[in-house]
């Protein structure tokens, strides 16, 4: 995993010119991480920017031009200031500012407090912030996610883990018609600013009621947001905006990610919450993928590279509202489109999204959009079986060569 | 016009009123009188794992002509909302809250707004009796723009942020959760506060309750659950529902207190009872023995499951503005025809605001696609191709 993820970064290290033309030459200060951009600038789909000139945005365009100086004397120091951390790790540290920043900010889930977390997310947090605001739950889902939606609608920020995002399924009521509803049912009254996070995805033969992909079952509840992260800098960024963010966020991690090993910023920094993150610019094909298909993926562009094949890889991040700008931008650019996820075949998120890029971008295609999936299976445990269900590179690397004919 | 008819003959008898009361308050001031009065509630509490507060419940003449006066007005508009509803103004589901009045408006007499309410669908009563104004009750009924959600909700999605009433729920149960939460954010502030938590006999065997019930007891949140019980989830009746009916003692490590809900001064003493052991000492459980005279909604004629004879013995032995009417004609705190009097001003108030609500328009096109995000700290939410999303329909 570690080795792949080299690849990823010298890959986009590599990347530092603007190949993206759409986007105005004034975001892209940093050259690693040029599409992070603040999430008070606004950048319409026609290419014009508006800055919010709110006092909020203000801060938070403080926030990360911050964080781009840094890098930009990073990229010309030659020491490398930032810290190394794991992913779990970059989530904690993301949490704990957050709660360090406002006091309203609270976590509630099972074994977070006093355990310490099931995946270490949480580590320690209890014995700093107290057990006010480090609860650990009894295991009842449905009625502490509710809670954790009372309490947002007072103004209180709660994070509700989920020990697996899969037993998040008990409390689907409460997420569907409470969580994602109250704010529109209301007519504005009530906001829910309640993150709610959790691992999920295809593990190492956890069995198939422990490796459920929920992103499919979540996407069509109006008024949630849902973002994966898949890499340390994109987790603690987007764990710190779906803190801030008013609306009701799902944070969707993965099992078998939380052990990456990355160099962030040691300052301030959040990512944008509706944003895709352009991991390797290329020609060809744009390939959508995120969580961690994206390092089968980049797996598969070493082997495409070698083959001649020059693959823009886009890491969606942003699972509801889709950044259809940053994907209809590379569409408008390669005309050609593979979808890796590892959501189900049946309903899932690439599901969905080739059916908005059909709807926006079908002049712009010239071969079908392909998806690749999990298959419509329950996740088998025997080892072999359990490959099988999940997209491996070689079959990415295929599908590339067929739709590059 | 009908309408500006209506309009001069009520200026003319306000005239006429005018003389009358302030003849009355020469004779005694009524509406303002706060000497004690102390009145026995109609049946003893009995409580589960705590002592029972006293029978005695000290009031007086304002409070009493208060109640007389709401619970009139809840009753009225409820009456106008069953026939609004069978003219096809209101739409979809329907739960009227007439027999029940006197939870809610003895409840409000033992709080603040400062504390929270939350309850289920059958939320018109609770909503006026936290501050809503019936405009925005029929408004909303009818999906208007002058509802109190803007016309997005409808019946069972009352809210009003400022004076603490968090809804208004459709899903059975779910609310009770949410209610915790309150309790929970309300310890967490440091508030002094505490959550009425509303739900039915029929929500009363939701596991999500008893889960979050075991959670408030565990962190000592200041949380009350009320359980509202008119003996009828639906159409099934208690005793077919619920192995043991007894829902004030459902709590079993939680104390629970059983409450004549027909008696308002009952409802008062238990819920300021309730709010002093919630600070304390942890969730309490509190269940209200009411009644509902209509169905269970406007879809239900309500007499399938249960007799005309019980309801209409119901009415007359046991209805909450009677009970109160009595008891301000024995102690002679205002005459019965005084008391028509405010009858004839509720229902006015009633007919204008049905009529005002009326003249409201329906919302904007555009409200189709506001407040389903709220936007915040720059974290913009742009709809699918990032584009701020405003349908203009032809």
């Amino acid at each position: 995993m570690a080795a792949i993820f080299q690849g990823v970064g010298a890959a986009a290290t590599l990347s530092s010119s603007p190949s993206n033309s759409f986007v105005p030459k004034k975001f892209l200060t940093s050259p690693r991480r040029s599409f992070c951009v603040p999430s008070s600038v606004v950048v319409r789909s026609d290419g014009s920017v508006n800055f919010d000139l709110n006092s909020k945005s203000r801060r938070a365009q403080q926030l990360v031009a911050n964080a781009t100086k840094a890098d930009s004397s990073a990229a010309s120091s030659s020491s490398n200031p930032g810290h190394e951390l794991l992913l779990f790790e970059a989530l904690r540290e993301g949490l704990e500012e957050e709660m360090e920043r406002d006091p309203c900010v609270c976590v509630m889930g099972e074994d977070v407090g006093h355990y310490g977390g099931s995946y270490k997310v949480t580590k320690d947090l209890a014995k700093k912030f107290g057990d006010l605001r480090v609860l650990d739950t009894p295991i009842a889902e449905n009625s502490f996610t509710g809670m954790g939606i009372g309490a947002a609608m007072t103004g209180l920020r709660p994070v509700v883990e989920g020990m697996n995002m899969g037993f998040l399924l008990l409390a689907f009521n409460q997420i569907s018609n409470n969580c994602g509803m109250l704010h529109y049912t209301s007519g504005g009254q009530f906001t829910i600013p309640i993150v709610i996070r959790g691992p999920g995805g295809v593990g190492r033969q956890l069995g198939a009621e422990h490796s459920q992909r929920l992103e499919s079952y979540f996407q069509s509840i109006p008024g949630i947001q849902m973002v994966a992260c898949s890499t340390p800098y994109n987790a603690k960024g987007l764990m710190k905006a779906a803190i801030r963010s008013e609306n009701p966020v799902i944070l969707f991690e993965h099992v078998l990610l939380y052990n990456l090993k990355e160099r962030i910023p040691d300052e301030d920094y959040i990512c944008n919450l509706e944003e895709a993150e352009m991991v390797r610019p290329g020609e060809h094909v744009t390939i959508l993928t995120y969580s961690r298909m994206r390092y089968h993926v980049m797996q598969a562009a070493k082997t495409l590279v070698n083959k001649g094949y020059d693959p823009e890889v886009i890491d969606i991040r942003s699972l509801k509202p889709f950044d259809l700008y940053t994907i209809g931008n590379s569409v408008k650019k390669t005309h050609r489109v593979l979808i890796v996820e590892e959501c189900m075949r049946t309903g899932g998120i690439g599901a969905s999204l080739t059916a908005a890029i059909t709807e926006n971008f079908n002049d712009y295609l010239d071969a079908p959009i392909m998806c690749l999936s999990s298959q419509d299976v329950p996740t088998p445990y025997a080892g072999t079986l359990e490959e099988w269900t999940v997209v491996q590179p070689a079959q990415i690397v295929t599908a590339v060569e067929q739709l590059c004919q | 016009m009908a309408l500006s008819y209506l309009r001069s003959s009520s200026s003319r008898s306000a005239n006429l009123l005018r003389p009358l009361s302030s003849a009355a308050s020469l004779r005694r001031p009524i509406s303002t009188d706060t000497t004690p009065i102390t009145i026995e509630t109609s049946v003893p509490f009995t409580s589960h794992q705590c002592e029972a507060p006293s029978r005695s419940v000290e009031t007086n003449p304002s409070e009493l002509l208060t109640f007389f006066r709401d619970m009139a007005l809840m009753r009225r508009m409820e009456i106008a909302a069953d026939s609004l509803y069978k003219a096809k103004l209101i739409r979809g589901f329907c739960h009227l809250y007439d027999g029940q009045e006197a939870v809610a408006v003895g409840m409000e007499a033992a709080i603040t707004k400062k504390d929270c309410i939350i309850t289920a669908y059958r939320d018109h009563c609770t909503f006026v009796g936290r501050g809503g104004t019936l405009l925005e009750v029929f408004a909303e009924l009818m999906g208007r723009q002058a509802g109190c959600s803007k016309g997005k909700g409808g019946s069972m999605h009352f809210y009003k942020k400022d004076s603490n009433f968090y809804g208004g729920h459709g899903i059975v149960g779910a609310q009770v959760p949410l209610g915790c939460g309150l309790a929970f954010a309300q310890k967490y502030s440091k508030d002094e506060s505490v959550t009425f938590a509303l739900y039915g006999d029929g929500a009363a065997n939701q596991g999500q309750l008893f889960e979050a019930l075991n959670i408030s007891a565990l962190w000592d949140l200041p949380a009350i659950l009320v359980c509202e019980n008119n003996h009828y989830g639906m159409g099934t009746a208690e005793w077919r529902a619920a192995k043991s009916p007894a829902y004030y003692k459902r709590g079993d490590y939680v104390p629970g207190l059983k409450v004549d809900g027909m008696d308002a001064l009952a409802v008062k003493q238990a819920c300021k009872f309730a709010k002093e052991h919630a600070l304390k000492n942890g969730p309490i459980i509190l269940e209200m023995d009411t009644y509902r005279y209509h169905g269970h909604s406007m879809s239900d004629p309500g007499s399938t499951y249960r007799t005309r004879d019980e309801i209409s013995g119901i009415r007359q032995e046991r209805d909450p503005i009677e009970r109160v009417r009595k008891l301000v004609l024995s102690h002679d705190l205002a005459t019965e025809k005084e008391l028509k009097d405010i009858e004839k001003e509720v229902r006015k108030e009633v007919d204008d605001a049905i009529a005002q609500a009326k003249e409201s328009p329906m919302p904007e096109p555009s409200e189709l696609f506001s407040n389903v995000y709220a936007k915040g700290l720059g974290a913009e939410s742009f709809g699918a191709d990032r584009k701020e999303v405003r349908a203009t329909l032809a």
